[in-house]
């Protein structure tokens, strides 16, 4: 097959799948609608999270921080500024885990394997003890509610949010996202954390600052988890400590395993498919469900290391 | 702000006795990693298993120490399963894989401990329950045999490891996996049995940690966590490093409570392993590598 084919292959089956869920919450009920948006928000964070565990290689189990941060600087922005602004709620949330994306990249790019995993999931506990424990600001335990702000373009048109334009809003952010992300991985920077990946030593020996692009590469993802959590903030109208627990990070890596690391749509898949899963077996199988989740999870680690998207990763990058 | 000196004292005991069970948990871990390369994200589960097995044994048989035997037999032979089963396939592969199986694991199991035991805590009772003057306090002797009992396991698995006709197979199947096979050594089975010794104590500490803390089914990732910030800072796989590094932990866990509260001390851990990483990544015990 031709480069020229296979690429229009995969702009064809891009189009498909945008126009899939655009027309989703159009058909879908109520419940469905919600769970589409929801897959679509998780899948953003797991995609953030790809560019570190499948294009760099190493596997942050600290990207609940990122998110957390994103979540409370945009409660930040809808609580205090009057009325409430969509726009100045995303730029506070990118702040924020902006912020805190330099803290961790700083500390944890000078170290590899476990000891990034470790140092990540240590500092996403320092931020979840912070933010449980500082009632008056962050509401400690029972977090924070807001209003959700309007869809507003200054000086033209300001109107409240329905479930289907916040659907067709956060599927533009999410794509928009994924099409910058690609397009980096694709760009000379892309190709040097892949390097990175494959082969550390010989990346520095060819002469690139591989602490410089970690850190870049850490502040990235950070960035988009961070959005994701603005996003989820919005839909949702409260922010709690809870999703700056690990338990979060965890998932998002199980996002990442399950659908493929290293094809950016392949943790997307691998949050509906998980969320798919959750939603079929707590019918049966209520707070349970983590019990098959996890034995499937653990199997496809180690029968299936390349995810449900894995056959796909070379054209997916290409 | 000035703390009582007394209080200060109290809190060295409280931080060594504690110190001395997170070192049991931590020993496991650094076992299982230093042997097989395995970062076994469900350690804390094991612990979790093992004090509510304990509590069960104890609630049937009405003795602590048969209790403790039967929990520390039946988390080994789980121990030995897990890893024959999910961790064998993942022999040879990136270090990561093992880190994403054990903590797929650490779910199913954390979840299991649910379903069986409920969400309360169970709280065993000491096997004795006679105190000592500390101060103004009321010490009870139990804390300070579960140090002494957490001194001795470790004791024990050091002597069997230098002395142990399987503990020598466990150290060549350690310093060369294709030779140590190639003398006939079963290196497999051997994994195995690391493994089962790692969950073992892991189960003992949680035995040990029911009558002070109580057991519950969330319990696990702190002590994973906790066993891993000690395992970075005493050394990767480095048994007497870990042992300092818990009591080091401990310790400045203990006196930090004295000033915030309990939640906010163990802030003061996790800045312990950033400085460490920071400054001698491969572990504050050990030689400073040529």
């Amino acid at each position: 097959m031709t480069t020229r084919s296979s690429a229009a292959g995969y702009w064809i089956g891009f189009g498909v799948v945008l126009a899939l869920l655009a027309v989703a919450p159009l058909v879908l009920p109520e419940f469905w609608r919600r769970f589409v948006t929801e897959i679509l928000v998780w899948g953003l964070l797991a995609m953030s999270s790809d560019i570190l565990i499948g294009y760099t290689g190493m596997v942050s189990f600290g990207h609940s921080a990122f998110f957390g941060l994103g979540m409370y600087g945009a409660a930040a922005a809808l609580l205090t500024v009057r009325p409430p602004n969509l726009w100045l709620a995303i730029v506070y949330g990118l702040v924020g885990a902006g912020l805190v994306a330099v803290f961790v990249a700083y500390f944890s790019t000078r170290l590899r394997d476990i000891y990034f995993a470790i140092t990540t999931l240590v500092f996403s506990q320092i931020f979840y003890v912070i933010i449980f424990t500082w009632t008056e600001v962050t509401g400690g335990e029972n977090g924070l509610t807001f209003r959700q702000p309007p869809f507003a373009i200054p000086g033209l048109v300001s109107v409240p949010f329905t479930p289907v334009t916040l659907h067709w809003f956060i599927l533009g952010v999410v794509v928009v996202s994924y099409v910058v992300l690609r397009r980096i991985m694709q760009s000379p920077f892309g190709k040097v954390l892949q390097a990175i990946r494959e082969n550390e030593p010989r990346t520095r020996a060819i002469g690139y600052h591989v602490e410089r692009y970690k850190i870049v590469a850490v502040m990235l993802s950070g960035l988009f988890a961070g959005l994701a959590g603005v996003l989820y903030a919005v839909q949702n109208k409260f922010t709690a400590p809870d999703f700056v627990f690990f338990l979060i990070s965890g998932e998002v890596v199980i996002f990442n395993v399950m659908g493929g690391m290293g094809t950016l749509v392949g943790p997307v898949a691998g949050a509906a498919f998980f969320l798919v899963l959750r939603e079929g077996l707590s019918r049966f199988w209520t707070e349970y469900y983590l019990i098959p989740v996890g034995l499937i999870f653990t199997a496809m680690v180690i029968f299936m290391p390349q995810g449900l998207l894995g056959f796909l990763k070379r054209r997916l990058n290409q | 702000m000035a703390i009582p000196f007394d209080q200060i004292l109290i809190q060295t005991v409280n931080g060594l006795v504690n110190g001395m069970i997170l070192a049991l948990v931590a020993s496991g871990l650094t076992l299982i990693f230093g042997i097989m390369d395995i970062v076994n994200f469900a350690h804390g589960e094991l612990v979790m298993l093992g004090g509510f097995t304990g509590a069960t044994a104890l609630a049937v048989t009405g003795s602590f120490w048969l209790a403790l035997v039967a929990a520390v037999l039946t988390i080994a032979l789980l121990g030995a399963l897990l890893q024959a089963t999910a961790l064998r396939p993942l022999v040879g592969r990136d270090p990561l894989t093992t880190i994403l199986a054990t903590f797929g694991i650490s779910l199913v199991l954390q979840k299991y401990a649910l379903w069986q035991w409920g969400p309360s805590a169970r709280k065993l009772q000491e096997p004795i329950t006679g105190q000592f003057n500390l101060f103004y306090l009321e010490y009870p002797w139990y804390r300070v045999l579960t140090a002494l009992l957490a001194a001795g396991i470790i004791g024990a698995l050091y002597l069997f490891l230098r002395y142990g006709k399987y503990g020598i197979w466990i150290r060549a199947a350690t310093q060369d996996r294709i030779m140590a096979q190639a003398m006939g050594i079963p290196v497999p089975l051997v994994h195995a049995v690391v493994f089962g010794i790692g969950a073992s104590m892991a189960a003992a500490s949680g035995v040990l940690f029911g009558p002070l803390g109580g057991v519950t089914q969330t319990m696990g990732a702190d002590f994973t966590l906790r066993a891993f910030i000690v395992v970075v800072v005493g050394g990767m796989g480095n048994l007497g490093g870990s042992i300092l590094a818990s009591i080091l932990i401990s310790l400045i866990e203990a006196y930090a409570s004295l000033v915030v509260s309990p939640a906010q001390a163990v802030i003061a851990s996790f800045v312990v392993l950033i400085l460490t990483q920071l400054f001698r990544p491969t572990g504050l015990f050990v030689p400073t590598p040529k």
